[in-house]
């Protein structure tokens, strides 16, 4: 069997490229990665209804969705510098969105800390609680991952302008953890 | 071999170092190292990394990540079949050779359990290990419906039909097989733990009381998800993106409509099992109070998140039989498929409709009343766009000179038996006679025939049609035809009367019932007996045609769609030259109907 192949993606009904067919999978794995956070946020309210402890550290709350809506629009920068090819740039703002969600997780894990005492997860607020932001964490986790990846790659020069798919990819991956952020945020300190 | 060696090395390695992980953050909170139940969750989820990682994702994929050379795959012959092949014609065989012996050892296990409900009382074995054949049974056998056909004929079939050379993404297709095989390990090794007594539905609260069996269903649900949704993405994406060229939605053949609706079940629902699955496991070993009602929580939240996937899981099991079976009766009547649009439709309203009727298998669990009338509605409401796929069938077959070969036989059983379901379906999702029939034999009766008699039948249909294509020699007719026959009547008569056992008042999932209903206990387990014997005669059709079949044409039916425009089995990447699509692909009958054309190449390419 022959390893050197003829291929004619390119003459594909949609003309789609190689990046196109790329978008397409990676916009329908968010799509349904969203459908996971929607069924811990349907839970939230078909178990505890509207219900909120007063003990909720709400200063903390603001302080790490700051953090993280921040670290959105430098991670947007950070996508715009290497579009451009400016190298420089595009490491600089992914390192400041890599410091931040660091900075986002360590403030998770002090409400935690805190949460603990107040309601654990064998009381329904505490079950809510802790596996909505737990599920968050995680993929706040596994997006630090890849964005350590990209900058490591990045530092030895692999993308450029015409070059940048798995910087993309991590951005909208990131953009969509931030996203989920915001309704869990809303769901579970505001309401 | 070295690949599944690898697998389990590095499954082993990554299992250590999970359940290691763990003990050290138990030992931070002052808790012992080991930590059981616990422990063995960390360890799974760890092992499935080590366990990919070790088949080839390290090695052809996230090396990539670090820069580092990744390996060519140049495997030829059967051996490829053992390895992380990219080629979407050897994971397409890949799923149909493991999950056909997972059905034969399922279709054991319900051996086993007639065999105990042969006579009334207890004959064989305890209450307890009935209860868990019967888990295992349903659990393996739900596994195989999700992902048999699609993952079989989506992966082998559907970028041929389309005139691609390949799936969308070739490795994460791979990545999608190699999560089944420690799935499966998984619940077979639930034995070794006194296996679960939950029945596939796993509900809470007695999965967070029984026997830690349970955790092994819990992480192999989970587990076996990832494989549902990356499918999907991938199938939607081909589709999407990879269609040769003339190749118009509205050309395309309509087992492509049938998986394209499939995939998007798959990819909407699949995070909802998860949920279940995690919700549970975080009740179980986390001391999580999702299902406990002391601490507040809600025991209908399980069933409401599991059936939220699990009833569209019952489509995605049947769309693409019939897909198959509308394709086999274009091509066995000799007429173009009848109302194509109509039918694309009817499998896109499934699709909608999917979302809105869970709740139908919650009428006697304490769900609010008034809501029951909704989701009855919803529920019958389903076969209206069903009924467009049948008519057309019928459409399609109206005045044709019907050719009664082994694959067609088994299409036009598809729509015999998915009929005698759907119509119980009806029965069903009636609030009056749910609330009398819930959990009785009469429900047994009715998700075989939609899911065996529609599914089952259809997966056959496609293997004797393709296997031509798939494997470049003839299956022997005759004892293809005997074969049919022997299922057809061995599986009606194996359930038709377990309508009226459950009618009667039989029990599902209970290892014993009232000495009257006896008689038609003994007949029904008598018939699956002889059911079973019959996949037999299935296997050595299949495997002495292998090596002894007459030499299969090109074209062997006359299809027009194009995988058949192909040499069989297809090259590497399918076609010599790319195709080009002029027309619709059902023109049988019609003078001068055209579905592609194969342009000389471009000097420059």
């Amino acid at each position: 069997m022959s390893t050197t192949t003829v291929h004619h993606h390119h003459q594909s009904e949609g003309n789609y490229s190689k990046l196109t067919t790329d978008r397409v999978g990676l916009w329908l794995f968010l799509l349904s990665e969203s459908m996971l956070f929607l069924g811990l946020l349907s839970a939230r309210f078909y178990l505890a209804g509207t219900f909120r402890p007063p003990e909720l550290n709400q200063a903390l709350g603001v302080g790490i969705t700051s953090i993280l809506l921040v670290s959105s629009l430098t991670m947007f920068r950070s996508e715009v510098a290497i579009r451009h090819g400016d190298q420089s740039s595009f490491l600089r703002h992914l390192l400041i969105t890599i410091v931040l969600s660091i900075l986002f997780l360590g403030g998770v894990a002090y409400e935690w800390s805190q949460a603990f005492t107040h309601f654990s997860p064998n009381t329904v607020f505490g079950t809510i609680f802790f596996s909505m932001t737990g599920m968050h964490a995680l993929h706040v986790l596994s997006g630090i991952f890849l964005m350590l990846l990209i900058y490591r790659n990045g530092r030895s020069g692999k993308y450029s302008e015409h070059n940048h798919w798995s910087v993309e990819a991590t951005a909208k991956y990131w953009h969509m953890v931030d996203v989920v952020w915001v309704f869990f945020y809303a769901a579970l300190y505001l309401v | 071999m070295r690949t599944i060696i690898q697998g389990l090395v590095g499954g082993v390695i990554a299992f250590i170092i999970g359940a290691a992980l763990l003990g050290i953050v138990r030992l931070a909170f002052g808790l012992s190292f080991w930590g059981g139940e616990a422990s063995l969750v960390a360890g799974w989820l760890a092992f499935v990394i080590g366990w990919l990682l070790g088949v080839g994702v390290w090695e052809y994929w996230v090396r990539e990540w670090f820069n580092l050379p990744v390996k060519k795959f140049e495997a030829t012959g059967t051996s490829r079949y053992f390895t992380f092949c990219t080629d979407h014609k050897v994971v397409g065989i890949q799923y149909l050779v493991t999950f056909l012996g997972l059905f034969l050892l399922a279709g054991l296990l319900a051996m086993v359990m007639r065999a105990e409900l042969m006579a009334p009382g207890r004959n064989y074995m305890s209450g307890a290990t009935y209860n868990n054949v019967m888990s295992l049974h349903g659990t393996i056998m739900v596994f195989v419906g999700v992902a048999a056909t699609v993952g079989a004929f989506g992966n082998y079939i559907l970028p041929i039909m389309i005139g691609a050379e390949d799936m969308a993404f070739p490795r994460l297709n791979a990545l999608s097989f190699w999560f089944v095989p420690p799935v499966a390990i998984l619940l077979l090794a639930s034995v070794f733990s006194n296996g679960y007594d939950t029945g596939w539905t796993g509900y809470a609260t007695l999965a967070s009381s029984t026997r830690e069996g349970v955790i092994f269903y819990n992480l192999a649900f989970f587990t076996v998800g990832f494989s549902s949704i990356l499918g999907a993405v991938n199938i939607l994406t081909t589709v999407i993106a990879l269609r040769a060229k003339g190749m118009y939605w509205g050309r395309l053949p309509i087992f492509v409509w049938a998986s394209l609706g499939t995939a998007i079940l798959s990819l909407i629902f699949t995070q909802f099992i998860a949920l279940a699955m995690i919700m549970s496991l975080l009740d179980r070993v986390a001391g999580f109070s999702f299902f406990d009602a002391f601490a507040g929580g809600d025991p209908l939240l399980y069933q409401n998140v599991f059936w939220f996937y699990s009833h569209p899981a019952v489509y995605v099991m049947i769309l693409p039989g019939l897909g198959i079976a509308l394709e086999i009766i274009s091509v066995f009547s000799r007429k173009p498929l009848f109302a194509y649009k109509w039918a694309v439709f009817g499998m896109m309203g499934v699709v909608v409709l999917s979302a809105l009727v869970w709740a139908h298998h919650m009428f006697t669990s304490g769900m609010d009343s008034p809501l029951r009338i909704p989701f009855m509605i919803t529920t019958e409401l389903i076969s209206v766009p069903t009924g467009l796929v049948f008519l057309t069938a019928l459409g399609t077959m109206w005045g044709g000179k019907l050719i009664l070969k082994t694959p067609m036989l088994f299409a036009l059983a598809v729509i015999f038996n998915f009929l005698i379901g759907g119509i119980t379906g009806i029965f069903l999702s009636d609030v009056p006679v749910d609330i009398q029939l819930q959990d009785t034999f009469f429900v047994v009766a009715h998700f075989h025939y939609t899911i065996v008699g529609g599914g089952i039948f259809a997966l056959f249909a496609g293997i004797y049609y393709w296997y031509p294509k798939m494997t470049g020699r003839m299956y022997n007719e005759r004892q293809g035809k005997i074969q049919f026959w022997w299922m057809f009547i061995g599986f009606n008569l194996t359930f038709i009367p377990m309508f009226w056992a459950g009618l009667n008042g039989m029990n599902r999932r209970i290892a014993d019932y009232v000495p009257d209903l006896g008689n038609i206990n003994f007949f029904t387990s008598m018939s699956a007996f002889f059911l079973g014997i019959g996949f037999l005669l299935f296997v050595y059709n299949m495997a002495v045609s292998l090596k002894k079949g007459e030499v299969a044409a090109d074209n062997p039916w006359g299809g027009y769609t194009l995988e058949w425009q192909t040499s069989s089995p297809p090259p590497l990447e399918n076609f010599d030259t790319p195709p080009e699509v002029v027309g619709d692909p059902y023109g049988y009958g019609e003078p001068d109907a055209k579905h592609v054309i194969f342009p000389a190449p471009a000097a420059t390419d």
